[in-house]
C-alpha cells in the first residue's frame, strides 16, 4: 500500500483550514452569481439548488471517509470534520434562500414544512444534522466522550437519507440524478455495515489528535 | 378568422422588443375593433413581456433533458423543416398538414399573454400565432367530436431526453373541444415577431394561457379529434398531481408544493414571490367554461 501510505503522508502535511475558506468563498461566490444574474432568470430556484446539491455532496463525501479508508488505506479523516460542517453550512444556506428569499411568508413556510411531504423530510434531514454541527467541537468530544459522541454522529447516515429522500420526492417525473445519489448513500451505508458500524478505536483516536 | 382577441396593453416600454411589441398590439387591438370582442382582464395593462434571452433560455422541454440548461443547449439540432401535422380522428379532411399550406392560411398574430409553469414560477410571453379554431376549421370537425389531442414529435437522434423514460413519450396533451376553440387558445409560431426557438417549441406549438405551462404542447406533429378524454402525458405519470384540466389555480395546490404565489422570472434575487391568479388572470375570459364543474375535483 505504497500509494496509500504516501498520500496519507501528504494528507498530514495539509491542514484544514483553507476547507473552510474554499466553502465560504464558494457560498457567497454562487450568492454573487445569482444576485447579479449569472444564475439565469429564476436566481432564488437556482440558487436554492445549487446550495441544496453541494451540501447533499459533501455529505455523500464525508460519509464516503469511512469506507474509503477501510477498503483502499487512504485516510481523508482528518478533513471529515471540516467535510461534514461544509456540508451542514451549504444545507443551512438552501434551507435560508427557501425562508427568505423565497417562501418568505411564515404562515406559508408553516403550511409547507407540514403539508409537502418533501419539505417535512427535508426539514427532519436539516434538525438532523444541527445537533451533529452543534457538537463539532473538541469540546464536546471530550465533554461526551468518544462513545457517545459517535453513537451521536452516526446521525450522519440519516441525514443522509432524508436529504436524498428528500432530492427524490421533489422531483416531477422519473429522473435519474436523485436516484443516483440515494444509490450511492445506500452504497455507502452498506459499505459502512459490512465493515462494522462502529467507528474503530485508532479513528476515534485520530478524530482526537487532529482537532486544530 | 384572426384577431378575435385583444390586449389592452399599455405602451410600456421594457425593452426594445417589447416596445416594438405593445406599438404592434396597439394596431392589432385598433384594427380588431368591431370584430367579435372577448373581454379581457383588467390586470392585462400590467403585463410587462419577459426579455427574449430569458423565455429562450428558461423552459422545460424534457425530450432535450430534465435540466433547465438542457433546452437551450440541445434543442438547435431540431430540424424543423420540413415540418408537417398530421390531423387525423373526427375531422372531414384528415391527412398530413404541411406546415407552409397552413401557414399560408393563416394570420398571424401577436398576443401577450401570462405563462405559469406548475412549478410555480411564471413569465410573460409576447406570441407570435393564430387561434387554433382556425386551424381546426381547416379540418372541419364533426360534430360527433368533443376533445382535441396533440403530440410532440419524437426523434431520439435529435432529442436526447427521450433515451430516458422521464415521461411516457411520445408527449401528449389535450383540450375538451370548447377550450381549444376559445379565441385564447392559441397555436404560437413565434416570438417577439422571431421564429420559435428550437427549445421553445418550434416550429408549431399549443398556448393555453389559463392552463399550467404544460398543457401547452411543444413541436406538434399530430392533432387528433376523438370524442373520449384523451390520457394525457403527466396524468399519466401522477394522475393526483396533474389533472386533465390543470387551469391555474391559487386555491387548488399541487401535492407538493402550494400554488398560491408564484415567482415571476426576471425579477431577480430578491423579488420574493406574488400571488398566482385564477385561471391565470383570465377568469373573465374563461370561467364560463367551466360552470358548474367542481374545480378542486377537476383540476
Amino acid at each position: 500500500m505504497a500509494i496509500s501510505s504516501s498520500l496519507n503522508s501528504a494528507f498530514r502535511r495539509v491542514p484544514t483550514w483553507p476547507l473552510y475558506i474554499l466553502c465560504a468563498a464558494h457560498l457567497s461566490g454562487l450568492f454573487y452569481s445569482a444576485a447579479t444574474g449569472g444564475m439565469g432568470p429564476e436566481p432564488i430556484k437556482a440558487l436554492e439548488h445549487a446550495y441544496g446539491e453541494m451540501g447533499l455532496k459533501l455529505l455523500v463525501v464525508t460519509l464516503a471517509v469511512t469506507p474509503l479508508r477501510k477498503y483502499t488505506g487512504v485516510s481523508l479523516l482528518k478533513f471529515r470534520r471540516a467535510l461534514g460542517l461544509s456540508a451542514f453550512f451549504y444545507i443551512a444556506a438552501h434551507l435560508a434562500v427557501w425562508l427568505v428569499l423565497d417562501v418568505q411568508v411564515i404562515s406559508r413556510i408553516w403550511d409547507d414544512i407540514v403539508k409537502r411531504p418533501y419539505i417535512t423530510v427535508g426539514m427532519a434531514g436539516f434538525a438532523t444534522l444541527l445537533p451533529l454541527a452543534l457538537t463539532s467541537n473538541n469540546m464536546s468530544l471530550r465533554k461526551m466522550g468518544a462513545a457517545s459522541w459517535r453513537k451521536l454522529h452516526r446521525l450522519t447516515y440519516l441525514a443522509a437519507l432524508l436529504g436524498g429522500a428528500h432530492y427524490i420526492m421533489l422531483v416531477k417525473g422519473l429522473q435519474l440524478e436523485p436516484l443516483v445519489y440515494m444509490a450511492v448513500i445506500l452504497g455507502l451505508l452498506a459499505a459502512r455495515g459490512r465493515a462494522g458500524l462502529g467507528v474503530s478505536s485508532d479513528s476515534a483516536r485520530q478524530l482526537r489528535k487532529n482537532r486544530s | 378568422m384572426a384577431m378575435r382577441w385583444t390586449n389592452t396593453l399599455k405602451d410600456r416600454e421594457v425593452t426594445d422588443e417589447a416596445t416594438f411589441l405593445n406599438r404592434r398590439q396597439l394596431m392589432a387591438g385598433a384594427a380588431g375593433l368591431g370584430l367579435v370582442g372577448v373581454a379581457t382582464g383588467a390586470s392585462a395593462e400590467e403585463l410587462k413581456p419577459n426579455s427574449f434571452e430569458d423565455i429562450s433560455n428558461y423552459c422545460n422541454f424534457y425530450e432535450f433533458g430534465t435540466a433547465k440548461e438542457d433546452p437551450p443547449k440541445y434543442a438547435g439540432a431540431l430540424t424543423t423543416s420540413p415540418w408537417s401535422v398530421k390531423i387525423d380522428g373526427m375531422v372531414d379532411s384528415p391527412g398530413d398538414y404541411a406546415l407552409e399550406d397552413i401557414l399560408s392560411k393563416m394570420t398571424i398574430e401577436e398576443r401577450i399573454y401570462r405563462f405559469r409553469c406548475v412549478e410555480a414560477w411564471s413569465m410573460v410571453v409576447p406570441w407570435n400565432g393564430f387561434e387554433l379554431a382556425d386551424l381546426l376549421a381547416l379540418a372541419g370537425v364533426q360534430s360527433s367530436a368533443k376533445y382535441v389531442v396533440f403530440e410532440t414529435l419524437v426523434r431520439p437522434e435529435e432529442m436526447p431526453g427521450v433515451k430516458y423514460p422521464v415521461l411516457d413519450w411520445p408527449y401528449v396533451e389535450g383540450l375538451r373541444l370548447d377550450e381549444a376553440m376559445h379565441p385564447l387558445t392559441m397555436m404560437a409560431t413565434g416570438i417577439y415577431g422571431k421564429d420559435l426557438p428550437n427549445q421553445n417549441g418550434a416550429p408549431l406549438r399549443l398556448v393555453v394561457p389559463w392552463k399550467y405551462g404544460f398543457k401547452s404542447i411543444k413541436s406538434i406533429v399530430r392533432i387528433t379529434l376523438t370524442d373520449k378524454e384523451p390520457a394525457t402525458s403527466w396524468n399519466k405519470a401522477n394522475a393526483s398531481e396533474y389533472g386533465f384540466y390543470s387551469n391555474v389555480n391559487p386555491e387548488v395546490n399541487h401535492p407538493r408544493w402550494s400554488q398560491a404565489t408564484e415567482r415571476q422570472l426576471g425579477g431577480g434575487l430578491f423579488a420574493g414571490r406574488v400571488p398566482t391568479l385564477k385561471f391565470n388572470g383570465y377568469e373573465e375570459d374563461v370561467a364560463s367554461l367551466y360552470t358548474g364543474m367542481d374545480l378542486k375535483t377537476h383540476f
